[in-house]
């Protein structure tokens, strides 16, 4: 092999050394030129985005540091998170929250990944809150021991092993929505706590569980009534939740509001569970528009070979159809349930003391006269840490269960 | 033995033709069972405090004032033309907010994916931020929060000429004149005229191979329909007026109040955040070898984005979009937060007036109703026609 022998590669060497060296694409400024100044073009955007970020930046963080005064977030703090729940019956938020910290720990344990992230991040959260210097001791110890308790859910978690563990985590996480329910609202285990004084970020999560709990199983039924072949029950479901999703979700709060007192007479429902109905109905008809998707998802050959084994139609639906289609729909009703979580927000039009309710009242309290972008912005920092939060873990989730890609 | 199976006779419960029948039949009975009490009570309740179910009321007088109103409105009108303004100004912003939340969104939706790594990461927080937080609480903070810091009418930051303070946003508009209509059909001409000469042009260069120029004719026609415009009427298509700052308010150009910036600001940025992630993965599901097919035939970049990304990119947009639409018209409700008087607003107000109750529901439900309806009706229409035919 004589390089000499063939001129074509000589002549080819020559030229590429005659050329200047490739620009150079490691490191910092190799980095910067690349990704920001790669042409003319590239580079007025980096400087008209870096002035924009600049222009934007300067102003917002001089008025949060500056000219904004956080003080009534330190007076309204229990207020905005639990609104008027009695101060002597706080111990079962706490004993709630406490439970959801362990389950934390121990899925972070368990799965890692994720959960690790929201973990950390909850942990954060907790100890940022308990550093701040208006917070009672009370609390304090409280908060501490939260992150106590998920750090060692995490230690626990680890050492665990087999494969019931997980199923058992997944049990107690969905146990630990009745269970909270019952703890914070006593039902005759404990001493009740009427649901008027339920209110600021409380209220909006329990208003969320609740939609939750109810809008599944409605929405699975409608779905099933979307699809099966008795023409009467079909319409009635297409009806029902085309009419819904044609609608906005306040005209229902509305209806639900005025309407349920007139439609029920002899005993009085109140305002919240008339809410919980409205939100539940609502959510109802967009779950079942995912499980559809769902159920249409399965190949035929499911149904086929289920009906050859001789399963009845509600066994079918039961054993066959429903568990896989369930698997293949998770992340969208999370997203449905991120997008249910902040519309509950809209109670605040019809009255409820939820986060944005509560926030309307402290505003409008003489002794805090103007301080609403101080109040707003907070409790829209506390609707987007537990938004963000969700969906980022649901993105990380569907992505680990590859659910799409099967 | 064959014909045993004719003497089973199956009893009626377990007969396939059968049991659907009873089923239906039982549900049917629940339904309307269920549904007749409800009413029922409703209306018994109704009546009770001596209201009966009717929409004759709508012609009686409203006696409340509506702040913005498109059309002529006066507190002695009746209530039907009140809603009739609730409907109009609910679909004012919900066109206006299509229009802007599409170009922001694409917008959004392009710089999400570009070469520059901050654009991308600036496009990425911001579709964080505002997806993540509640429609109602921007809208709250815009109406409410935004306001409280701003300046008053004589303070106003001024933006060119335009105007910003604490009452709205003050702009140039155009008045129009006598010469507004010849303006309009000239323009209406040269449209057609251009559309039309950038066809035959176009089809005149593909079938001969040479380079006939449709950009410039079609483009020349306007000017010259428009410049024959200007040389009959002898004056512009309109008057501008430019808003200044009077003694309590401002004086001319147009006032966008601040109640209805507020929530079209708030409805905007949070769809926009939706539309990008559309647009994006839209733009995104166009195959890769389609781009490089495009290359390898020596089409330039522009090109490639124009007739080949673009028009694939677009079906897949147009389904997700339409409900965003949608999305868009049924959150135009929470206008109320913001005072603005839109539907839901008048429909709240003529119940505290008048009680009536299933008569509100029902019309503000079949309002909204319809125009989801018609929306979605014409988007499919629109779908219909850019998919892709196949054999």
């Amino acid at each position: 092999m004589n390089m000499q022998s063939n001129p074509n590669i000589d002549t080819a060497l020559e030229t590429s050394t005659s050329e200047l060296p490739p620009k150079n694409t490691i490191g910092v400024w190799g980095w910067l030129r690349k990704n920001l100044f790669s042409s003319w073009l590239n580079t007025l955007l980096t400087i008209v985005t870096v002035w924009f970020v600049y222009a934007v930046l300067n102003k917002s963080l001089s008025w949060i540091l500056g000219a904004a005064e956080w003080q009534v977030i330190a007076a309204n703090f229990r207020l905005i998170f639990v609104g008027q729940y009695p101060v002597e019956e706080l111990w079962r938020i706490w004993l709630s929250l406490s439970i959801v910290s362990a389950l934390m720990g121990l899925s972070w344990g368990l799965w890692r990944g994720t959960m690790a992230n929201l973990s950390v991040s909850l942990s954060f959260i907790y100890f940022i809150v308990a550093v701040m210097p208006f917070i009672q001791s009370g609390t304090r110890v409280w908060l501490f021991m939260n992150i106590a308790l998920v750090l060692s859910g995490y230690f626990i978690g680890k050492k665990l092993t087999g494969k019931w563990v997980k199923r058992a985590i997944i049990a107690a996480w969905l146990l630990s929505f009745p269970v909270t329910i019952v703890l914070i609202k006593g039902f005759g285990v404990l001493p009740d706590v009427a649901t008027n004084v339920w209110g600021g970020f409380l209220l909006t999560i329990l208003i969320t569980i609740v939609g939750i709990i109810f809008s599944f199983p409605l929405g699975i039924l409608l779905a099933l009534g979307r699809t099966s072949k008795l023409p009467v029950v079909r319409w009635f479901c297409i009806t029902y939740i085309e009419v819904i999703r044609g609608v906005p979700l306040i005209t229902v709060f509305f209806t639900a509001q005025i309407m349920i007192p007139l439609f029920i007479q002899g005993f009085e429902i109140n305002n919240i569970v008339r809410v919980m109905i409205g939100v539940s109905l609502f959510t109802a008809a967009y779950a079942a528009e995912n499980v559809r998707g769902g159920l249409q998802s399965i190949p035929r050959g499911q149904y086929e070979a289920a009906q050859a084994l001789g399963l009845s139609t509600p066994r079918m639906m039961f054993f066959v159809i429903l568990p896989q289609a369930l698997r293949a729909v998770i992340p969208a009703m999370v997203g449905q349930y991120i997008s249910m979580f902040k519309d509950t927000s809209l109670v605040a039009i019809v009255g409820l003391f939820d986060l944005l309710g509560i926030g309307k009242t402290i505003v409008s309290n003489p002794d805090f006269l103007g301080k609403h972008m101080e109040v707003y912005l907070f409790i829209a920092l506390i609707y987007w840490v537990v938004a963000f939060s969700m969906s980022y873990a649901s993105r990380r989730m569907e992505k680990s269960l590859g659910v799409g890609e099967r | 033995m064959s014909n045993q199976p004719d003497k089973v006779k199956i009893p009626f419960w377990r007969d396939k033709r059968i049991i659907p029948i009873l089923l239906q039949a039982l549900f049917v009975v629940i339904v309307i069972s269920f549904g007749f009490i409800l009413v029922n009570n409703a209306i018994k309740g109704m009546e009770a405090i001596g209201i009966k179910l009717g929409f004759g009321f709508l012609s009686s007088t409203a006696s409340f004032n509506i702040g913005q109103s498109l059309i002529d409105y006066q507190p002695t009108d009746s209530y039907s033309r009140a809603l009739l303004v609730g409907i109009i100004n609910t679909l004012q912003l919900t066109v206006i907010g299509i229009i802007l939340t599409s170009i922001l969104g694409v917008f959004i939706g392009i710089a999400r994916l570009s070469a520059n790594w901050l654009v991308r990461s600036v496009a990425t927080v911001y579709i964080e931020i505002f997806r993540n937080t509640p429609l109602l609480v921007q809208i709250i903070i815009w109406a409410l929060a935004v306001p409280s810091l701003l300046p008053g009418v004589k303070d106003s930051i001024q933006l060119g000429s335009v105007f910003i303070s604490n009452r709205g946003i003050a702009m140039p508009w155009f008045e129009t004149t006598p010469a507004t209509a010849i303006w309009i059909g000239f323009f209406v001409v040269s449209i057609v005229a251009a559309i039309l000469l950038w066809k035959t042009r176009l089809k005149a260069q593909v079938q001969k191979g040479k380079r006939t120029y449709p950009l410039i004719w079609s483009l020349g026609s306007i000017v010259i329909l428009l410049a024959a415009a200007w040389l009959i009427t002898g004056q512009f298509p309109a008057m501008m007026t430019y808003p200044q700052i009077g003694k309590f308010n401002y004086e001319g150009g147009y006032i966008v109040t601040k109640e209805f910036a507020a929530v079209l600001i708030g409805l905007v940025i949070y769809t926009s955040t939706y539309i990008a992630e559309i647009v994006r993965g839209g733009i995104q599901s166009v195959n890769k070898g389609q781009v490089e097919a495009a290359r390898s035939l020596g089409l330039k970049g522009s090109t490639i984005m124009r007739l080949v990304i673009f028009p694939q990119a677009f079906r897949v947009i147009i389904p997700p979009v339409t409900s965003q639409y949608l999305n868009l018209a049924k959150n135009s409700s929470l206008a109320i937060a913001a005072g603005y008087p839109d539907l839901y607003s008048v429909v709240g107000t003529t119940y505290n007036q008048t009680g009536r109750v299933i008569e509100m529901v029902t019309i503000m439900m079949l309002v909204y109703l319809s125009m989801s309806l018609l929306t979605s009706l014409f988007m499919n229409i629109f779908n219909k026609k850019m998919q892709l035919v196949e054999r």
